[in-house]
This record gives structure tokens, sequence and C-alpha cells, in this order.
């Protein structure tokens, strides 16, 4: 069953609807393609947190809603938990 | 394209509406206990009682009177009874709705006290509503409804299900050619220069920008903390939104992905034509919606969370959630559960099909369940101090 929605086909970061544990393979949708992924995560990922769909160096721009929704100050690898731990906005 | 027919109130000045209110508007806070035993002598009648009118001045006056003026214009409003404190403003008020070409009378308390102004405002009251309860709804088109939309509560399954719905919704409503409005002047911070490119020219995106800008200028001149530290809020990031950028392109999936909107209107300012057009208004439900009301919204869509369970007293407000605990939890408040997105089982263009099927529901006359629970927050905006 999908536990993962990308809102974009150009997003890097899809949501989790349900909880997901690290270490579990996790089904995905992209919502505008309606195409299916898979992505095993890395971390425990909450319900409506962000998973990473691709690595990430600091500084690169993570896209959501096909839109920049801020900036990486901690590398990511795919599977990771995406949060205020690892991005940030650059408003300010 | 066929476009969808429902059974609706066209009124005088040729507007559609999908109720058949016959209101007793106060002019001002003293007025409200006269208004409410009106409504209470006229069954069928309804009240509007709210805290103002009195030593405002200006801007604030002027977005008062548009405000109560729009209000009895609106569509869904077939007649009106006004009572004032004195008769000059009570008559601005008056003939303010009377361009409409609508039903409407003042009474004034001065010189004539409450006991006598609500007998006389009563008999009026009784002719308007018998008048209306013998007015048939006629077969009008989605095209000339009038539709408006914010969020409210939100948290992470508004931006993933419940306002892509509705943006979806503005998506085929814009295409059909009915009108369409959006705002929440501060929640858009973060993606302002996101929804300026979606202006459908550069001087309109320039007019959102200047009305965006002041707005904000507001918020930081009262501001008694760092705002990067509240938005997003902590209820936010432990929903697991973690940047103002992401929080307000949620919000942002309300307008669609092709619409572009094509005016900018002050608060409770109504429409010139149809189109998707951006109305600057608070981010607080009962205050926004009642803006939109006044400028002649027939329905309202509401995507919530959490659960915000915000009514309007004369524009129905449908609610919409993809939370599946609040649509469980608080069921009576929620007309349409939209949260079968999150298994992927609906697609977005199937829950906007659902969404159309509401408003037509809702329109050829099904109470929401915020008009069937009495929801009816009448709320004015006021834009500072009285003298």
């Amino acid at each position: 069953m999908v536990k993962i929605l990308v809102h974009e086909s150009t997003d890097t970061v899809g949501v989790a609807t349900e909880d997901i544990k690290a270490g579990e393979t996790a089904q995905g949708l992209f919502m505008d393609s309606q195409e299916n992924i898979e992505i095993k995560a890395l971390n425990d990922i909450p319900l409506g947190h962000k998973i990473a769909l691709k690595d990430f160096a600091v500084d690169d721009t993570v896209i959501k809603y096909g839109h920049d929704i801020g900036r990486v100050v901690a590398d990511i690898k795919a599977g990771d938990h995406v949060h205020i731990h690892n991005l940030k906005t650059k408003r300010w | 394209m066929s476009i969808p027919k429902f059974l609706g109130y066209r009124r005088e000045n040729g507007k559609v509406g999908v109720r058949n209110h016959t209101i007793i508007l106060p002019l001002d806070d003293l007025s409200n206990a006269a208004s409410e035993a009106v409504a209470n002598n006229i069954k069928g009648t309804m009240a509007l009682p709210h805290p103002y009118g009195r030593l405002q001045f200006g801007e604030d006056l002027e977005l008062f009177f548009r405000t109560l003026i729009g209000t009895g214009t609106n569509p869904n409003v077939a007649a009106v009874v006004v009572i004032g404190i004195e008769p000059e403003w009570t008559g601005r008020v008056v003939d303010g709705i009377a361009e409409s070409g609508k039903p409407v009378k003042g009474f004034s308390i001065e010189r004539d006290g409450d006991i006598n102004t609500i007998a006389k405002a009563s008999r009026q009251a009784m002719e308007y509503v018998q008048w209306a309860s013998e007015l048939q709804r006629v077969e009008c088109s989605m095209d000339e409804l009038y539709v408006s939309t914010k969020c409210g509560e939100s948290d992470t399954t508004s931006g993933l299900a419940s306002n892509p719905t509705v943006g979806n919704v503005f998506d085929k409503l814009n295409e059909m050619g009915a009108t369409t409005c959006f705002g929440e002047t501060s929640e858009i911070m973060g993606a302002e220069l996101v929804c300026k490119e979606r202006a459908a020219s550069a001087e309109v995106g320039e007019a959102f920008m200047r009305t965006f800008n002041a707005y904000n200028d507001i918020i930081l001149a009262n501001k008694t903390d760092d705002l990067s530290g509240s938005q997003p809020t902590k209820g936010n990031i432990r929903g697991g939104l973690t940047t103002i950028e992401e929080k307000a392109f949620g919000n942002l999936q309300k307008i669609g992905k092709k619409s572009r909107y094509v005016g900018v209107l002050k608060p409770a300012e109504a429409p010139t034509g149809p189109g998707m057009w951006f109305m600057d208004t608070s981010s607080a439900a009962a205050e926004a919606v009642t803006l939109w009301a006044a400028s002649g919204a027939a329905v309202h869509l509401f995507p919530t969370g959490q659960g915000n369970i915000i009514g309007n007293p004369i524009l129905p407000v449908i609610k919409l959630s993809a939370n599946p605990l609040t649509c469980r939890t608080m069921s009576e408040h929620i007309d349409l559960d939209v949260s079968a997105i999150l298994k992927g089982e609906l697609t977005l263009d199937e829950a906007g099909d659902q969404l159309i099927d509401m408003i037509l529901r809702t329109c050829n006359g099904r109470l929401t369940a915020a008009e069937a629970l009495g929801h009816r927050e009448f709320v004015l905006t006021k834009l500072y101090i009285s003298a």
C-alpha cells in the first residue's frame, strides 16, 4: 500500500502518509503522473514528515510542490528524514 | 465542456444566489437588541449582530460600510431590514443595498425607542419574509457562481490533499467561466514571488505585491516576537512542516495549477467580472469568510486539517478534510471526506469531481454541516482603533 505521496514529478522529497520505520521499503505515488516509486527509509519517518527521494549535498535546494522550499544544511541520503535538522528556509 | 446546472435564485441585479435569507442587519452594536427581537418575532428571518459601527473613521469606516452593504447585497439574501441608532448612517447602508434592486428598508431608534422600532421593523420583516418564501428557484449555470476559498487549522493533510482538491476545483470552475477568489494575505509569505507570477498580467502581479507588502509591514510594525520562531509554528513543525516556503506553497495549492488571477480586490470588494481574483484578507477564518460574503460569494470552500468548525450566516461554508482522524472524530463538521487520497485510492481529479458534486448539492439546497449546526460567525474586520 502507498505510504508516501509525492506532489509533482519534479519534487525531490515525498511525504509519509503513515508512520514509516527505519529499514522499511515503502511504496510511493506521484500524485500528478500516478506513477509508483519504492524507497527504503533510512530513519523513522513520522506521518506528515518528509523523506528524501535522492541524495543531497549542503547548499542544495529541496523541491516540493514543484517549488524551492529551502536549502540543505547537512548532507542527506535518499531515504533520510528531511526536517529542521537538515533543511532551512532561505528566508532568514 | 458541459457546464453543470443547479436550481438557484437569480436576483434583481442578475447575480446568482443559493440561499434565500431575509436578514435583519444592525447598523451598529446598539441596534443588536432590536434586530434580534425582530428576528425572534418573525420566523424565518435572521439577525446578524456585530460589535461595531460607532465612531469609526477613514479607511476603517469605508471598509465597515462596504462590508455591511455587501452583506445585504449578497445574492444569498432576498431582502433586508436595517436597524440603526440614527437615521443618517442607517440610510447610507439602505441606499447602498438598494442599488442591487432588492427590497430593503431602514429603521432608526432615536426619537422612537426600541419597542416602537421593533414593532415597525417586525411588520416590514414579516412582509419581506412572506414575499421571499414564495420566490422559486430557477435553473442557473455553474459559470454564474462566485466561489471563494480559504483553509483553516491546516496540517500536512491540507497541503497534501484537501488544498489541492480545492485547487483542482478552482481550475475546473475557472475553465467554466465562473468567478473564484482566494486571499489570506499574510499566509502567502514564503510563496509571494510565485503568487505574483500567477497573476494574469504584470500590473496585477505588482498590485498583489503592493498589497502583500503593505500587510506585511503592519505585521512587522506590531510584532512582539521574532516571526522566524513562529512561522512555521511549533505545531506545524511537529506535524512535519519545515520551512515557511513549504507552508505557503501548501496553502497556495488551493488556486490550482492553471488558473491565473485577473485582479486584486480590497477587503469586501466585489469582483467586477468572471475569473479568479485575489482579495486582501486576514487569515483568521471568520473575518475572512465574512469579507468574502460581503464581496458577493455564494459558496465558500474550506479545507481543514485539524478541524476548523467555522460557518457564516449567509454564505454556505463547505468543509473538506483529508485527515482521517478529523473526519472520524469531528464527522458532523465535515461535508466531504477526501482522506482516501492519502492512501492512493482517490486521485486529486476524482476528489475534485466529488467536491464539484458537493458544491452542486449545496447550491440546490443541501444544508452544509456548518449551517445545520448553526454556525453563523459574522465578524467584521476592523483596521484600527475607533475615534
